[in-house]
């Protein structure tokens, strides 16, 4: 079943790639002491790289948003809020209790439904969310010389920074949750196989 | 298409306010300080009527004839900056022997000693909040006394015709750090004026603090002895300029809520705070500062998630192999 077009492909290679660095990177901004020579030297590097990578994915991310409206892939990320919540019951007992049981998956892979209700929620709060609001607080970090910042007072920059290093977290978790669930297909390695050729490869 | 231009021009400025409206408001600022009207003003326009020229002409006082010559770069002058500076209510001749009324000015006349601060300020009761005495105790100590038998005295960063004081007297910290910054630029910027008084090659700014973040915003919002020199909390504007290598490199020493090694800065800020309003510059330039950006509990907190959560995981790893 084919299931991902190659621009949906395209761009998850380029995201993957730069939210890999960025995560790295802000790590390494984060955590950087004078006490580490190690991380102090790979401090001014970490900045510079994290900036690129910023400009790149904000740029990638409004070319996502734009694809979404453009094509029908939106579909997927349209929740439905009477089933979400237990649907989402549903497929987090599969996780937990079901899948070892041997159990069918509650909601199968279709070209219509490709993401399961967790997925679903997860990559809304992620995409539509967490990430435009980790791009704002960034850019206000890149540009702490404008007027709006001023304007809005101290808090205002401190609350972006604070809430720029908690989303970032906040998504450095998605991505291991992401790649973790991705292991639970019909066999470990068969999304990431699908991610690459665009064709979702069937249970036994 | 123009209404549409000059929105976005307006929405441009909003955001980056750095723009020619700073400039000339600071230049405003420049020109109101200038209002002073000097009682020696006609006597001293004697001197200006050369020393603000790079060309200059007068008749010898013996021969009579017409001379013309280049102006010594260092002998000129802005009547403006020296209107508007400390010794404003000077006469030249106050600090320069009136020989220099002769012309040509006798080459002797060179030689004579110069002023020094401390020559003028030091003991004396009406100056004491200055702590002129401290200050050069902190310069012997500098890395800039190695140069005084160079030449390096208190002028080459504060000149006697231009230097006024803006710690205590600005409004806005920020004009203070670009006046500050702008005396070590002075020199530090310009390697013909460096080489006067050492032999290191040119060093090239942006690239020796290649490693700070939003270089141009620190320039503009911390000054140059905020990291270089030794802070002293007896003195408003600490002069103990260290070596390269002591320099401050630690991020966290601005940037935590500890601000121990921005004394001086903050003491402008505090310092003024009882005779005039903070005002919105002032509170940025300490939020600039002291953003509590490194959050210790946060990294903490960050740390326990990502352990749970790789503990869970590892926990479903465990069961899937059981249960394979």
């Amino acid at each position: 079943m084919y299931l991902y077009p190659l621009w949906i492909r395209l761009w998850h290679f380029v995201n993957a790639i730069l939210i890999l660095i960025l995560i790295l990177t802000g790590a390494l901004m984060q955590f950087a002491s004078p006490d580490n020579q190690f991380l102090i030297a790979l401090f001014p590097g970490s900045v510079r790289l994290h900036d690129v990578c910023a400009i790149i994915l904000t740029i990638s991310y409004m070319a996502y948003v734009a694809g979404n409206i453009i094509s029908d892939n939106g579909k997927h990320y349209r929740i439905s809020s009477k089933d979400i919540f237990p649907d989402s019951g549903i497929q987090l007992k599969y996780f937990v209790w079901g899948m070892f049981r041997k159990e069918k998956r509650p909601f199968p892979v279709t070209s219509g439904n490709k993401f399961n209700p967790l997925e679903k929620v997860s990559y809304v709060l992620v995409m539509y969310a967490a990430l435009p609001l980790l791009i704002l607080s960034g850019i206000i970090m890149l540009f702490p010389d404008m007027k709006i910042i001023s304007t809005f007072g101290t808090g205002f920059y401190i609350f972006s920074d604070i809430l720029h290093i908690i989303l970032g977290f906040f998504i450095s978790l998605f991505l291991i949750i992401h790649i973790y669930t991705c292991t639970i297909g019909p066999s470990t390695g068969s999304i990431f196989r699908s991610i690459m050729s665009g064709y979702s490869e069937s249970e036994e | 298409m123009r209404y549409l231009l000059s929105k976005l021009l307006l929405i441009i400025s909003f955001f980056f306010p750095y723009s020619a409206n700073a400039v000339d408001t600071e230049e405003q600022s420049v020109q109101d300080k200038i209002k002073y009207v000097s009682p020696f003003a006609k006597e001293n326009e004697q001197c200006f009527s050369c020393h603000t020229l790079n060309k200059y002409e007068y008749t010898d006082d013996v021969t009579g004839k017409l001379l013309k010559g280049i102006m010594d770069p260092e002998g000129i002058l802005v009547r403006d900056h020296f209107y508007s500076s400390n010794h404003k209510s000077f006469s030249c001749t106050d600090c320069h022997s009136s020989r220099y009324q002769e012309f040509p000015h006798s080459e002797e006349l060179k030689s004579l000693p110069q002023f020094n601060c401390l020559d003028c300020h030091a003991g004396d009761a009406a100056y004491a909040v200055f702590k002129f005495e401290d200050i050069d105790a902190e310069f012997r100590k500098s890395i800039h006394f190695r140069l005084e038998e160079k030449g390096f005295n208190c002028w080459q960063c504060h000149d006697p015709h231009g230097y006024r004081l803006t710690a205590r007297h600005s409004k806005d910290i920020k004009e203070t750090v670009i006046y500050d910054n702008a005396i070590c630029l002075d020199c530090h910027a310009d390697y013909e004026r460096f080489s006067r008084f050492s032999d290191r090659k040119k060093i090239k700014l942006s690239k020796v603090h290649k490693w700070l973040p939003h270089q141009s915003t620190h320039f503009k919002s911390v000054r140059c002895i905020d990291c270089h020199t030794k802070a002293n909390e007896n003195l408003l504007v600490p002069h103990y300029v260290m070596p390269e290598e002591a320099a401050l490199r630690d991020c966290r020493k601005c940037h935590t809520e500890d601000v121990e090694e921005m004394a001086s800065l903050l003491m402008i800020k505090t310092d003024n705070t009882n005779d005039r309003d903070l005002n919105s510059d002032v509170i940025m330039n300490g939020l600039s500062l002291i953003g509590p950006n490194r959050n210790s509990s946060l990294d903490k907190a960050i740390l326990t998630f990502f352990t749970a959560l790789m503990a869970v995981i590892g926990i479903h790893i465990l069961f899937r192999i059981i249960r394979k």
